[in-house]
């Protein structure tokens, strides 16, 4: 996936990365939304990813958590990266969980946060 | 399979058990059964009985389906128009043609987030003067949404393109669709065998397979393919079983689908997806955040529930489903529950029941296990 919209949010450096390479469904999501819960304020987050479905389910996360998704660009192995090979970048705005999200951000349709005991939720 | 049609099935190996093309004693019997079921599939779908043709079963009929119209259309072009929620069996092999050959191009009409198809889109992908074919399904089997098969007709026609409903999720469990070029379906679906695929051929259109010409043709019919005779006629005895029984069991399937549809809405942080109204009565599909697919139909597996998961971690491809990805919608911690007709599984009210109470445990029993409570 290299979209345009993609590239764009992709021009300056992100102010946190969350490498989930090699992770497998739910759990990239679940770094990401563990990451949020410490960020102190609005800031930039990429999440890299091997698994196909980070692909849905990161937009997906956003849409239902009212987080702004950037963009999503697939990143091929450089030589002698033994990191982690191909993998998926995904850019993410997030606001910290416990602020007021900015107006219009949430859906209506956002189902109720959290479950019982959530912190602040 | 209705337990009548397991009679008629288990009578049927003796009765019908000959070649339907000789000309001995039992194999004419074989040949007036095969010519009865033929007759009861075709009044129940309202066709001709020679328009009613076999396949092995529902997804080698949908594949059928699609060859039949590109070879009628051949000097034409070859392109084709399917929405992004079709079966794979339909999806997967009009992708590879596209990637071998420019002129085969698919237009992949896209979904709105409740999984049905944008309808001036694929209107206009039918424009494109290379298409030759093009496919909706009538209700879509992993979300239960329906799609709007009478407009998508009309505007085919239009086009002049023909239109391939693939109705292998809902014959048998809603009315069936009335205007299309060729209608595929698979007898499993209103309670039937396996092994009974159905491709619907209405006369005017023009359809047709490369190569020789079956010379049992006038029993085989253009899709050159007769089924066992006992699985026809167990086909034939679901589907007299089963409509005789459908208005009440599609208000008592719709309203266990409400029950779960709720019950799923109540537990935090899960999403139910597919239209809530206009679907079929007998699917509800729903993803849970933060948990994963596999974890949750094992959980329910333990309490006797099988349900299936379009979850990537289910899958043999480890991909998630193409149908919740062309949504939009969450594939992780995906549930899918398809009921059984009431006469198929007479349990299936106290089955939902249980289901809706432990819904709420396993999801958080899963996500404890994952670490992911208070997210």
């Amino acid at each position: 996936m290299t979209s345009s919209p993609g590239r764009d949010a992709f021009a300056g450096e992100p102010d946190a990365v969350v490498d989930a390479r090699g992770l497998r469904c739910p759990l990239p999501v679940i770094r990401l939304a563990a990451h949020v819960r410490s960020v102190q304020g609005v800031e930039v987050v990429e999440v890299l990813a091997t698994d196909p479905a980070a692909r849905s389910d990161i937009p997906a996360w956003c849409r239902l958590r009212g987080q702004e998704f950037l963009g999503a660009v697939d990143r091929r192995a450089e030589g002698g990266d033994h990191t982690g090979g191909d993998h998926t970048a995904y850019r993410v705005r997030v606001t910290p969980v416990d602020a007021p999200a900015p107006t219009g951000a949430r859906p209506a349709a956002t189902p109720p946060e959290g479950g019982p005991g959530t912190p602040g939720g | 399979m209705h337990p009548q049609a397991t009679q008629t099935l288990l009578a049927a190996v003796e009765a019908g058990w000959a070649d339907p093309r000789r000309l001995y004693a039992e194999a004419r019997t074989a040949r007036r059964l095969l010519d009865q079921s033929r007759e009861v599939l075709a009044a129940g779908v309202g066709v001709r009985p020679s328009e009613v043709c076999f396949a092995p079963d529902g997804t080698a009929a949908a594949r059928l389906a699609v060859d039949g119209l590109r070879h009628a259309a051949r000097r034409r072009g070859s392109g084709m128009v399917a929405s992004a929620v079709e079966h794979s069996a339909l999806l997967v092999p009009a992708r590879d043609r596209a990637n071998r050959d420019p002129a085969a191009r698919l237009h992949e009409v896209p979904v709105d987030s409740l999984g049905r198809v944008r309808l001036e889109t694929f209107t206009e992908a039918l424009a494109d003067p290379a298409v030759v074919v093009a496919a909706l399904q009538h209700g879509n089997g992993e979300v239960g949404t329906l799609q709007p098969v009478g407009q998508a007709a009309e505007a085919a026609a239009t086009a002049g393109v023909p239109l391939v409903v693939d109705a292998q999720a809902s014959l048998g469990r809603t009315t069936p669709p009335e205007h299309y070029d060729v209608m595929v379906g698979d007898a499993r679906s209103w309670g039937g065998p396996g092994g009974v695929g159905l491709v619907l051929l209405p006369e005017r259109t023009r359809w047709s397979l490369p190569g020789a010409v079956d010379p049992d043709e006038a029993l085989t019919g253009p899709t050159r393919h007769t089924p066992w005779v006992p699985l026809v006629l167990a086909a034939a005895e679901a589907w007299q079983q089963t409509e005789a029984a459908r208005a009440a069991e599609e208000r008592e399937a719709f309203a266990l689908v409400d029950r779960l549809r709720e019950a799923a809405a109540a537990v935090p942080d899960v999403e139910v997806v597919g239209d809530p109204v206009e679907r079929l009565p007998h699917i509800v599909t729903f993803s849970a955040l933060y948990t994963d697919g596999e974890a949750l139909v094992r959980a329910l597996d333990r309490r006797g529930l099988a349900v299936a998961s379009g979850s990537a971690c289910t899958s043999s491809t480890l991909e998630p489903s193409h149908v919740l990805a062309a949504m939009g919608v969450l594939t992780h911690g995906n549930l899918r529950v398809t009921l059984p007709l009431a006469a198929v599984a007479p349990e299936r009210a106290s089955a939902v029941e249980r289901l809706a109470v432990a819904l709420p445990e396993v999801v958080a029993e899963v996500r404890a296990e994952l670490g992911a409570r208070n997210l």
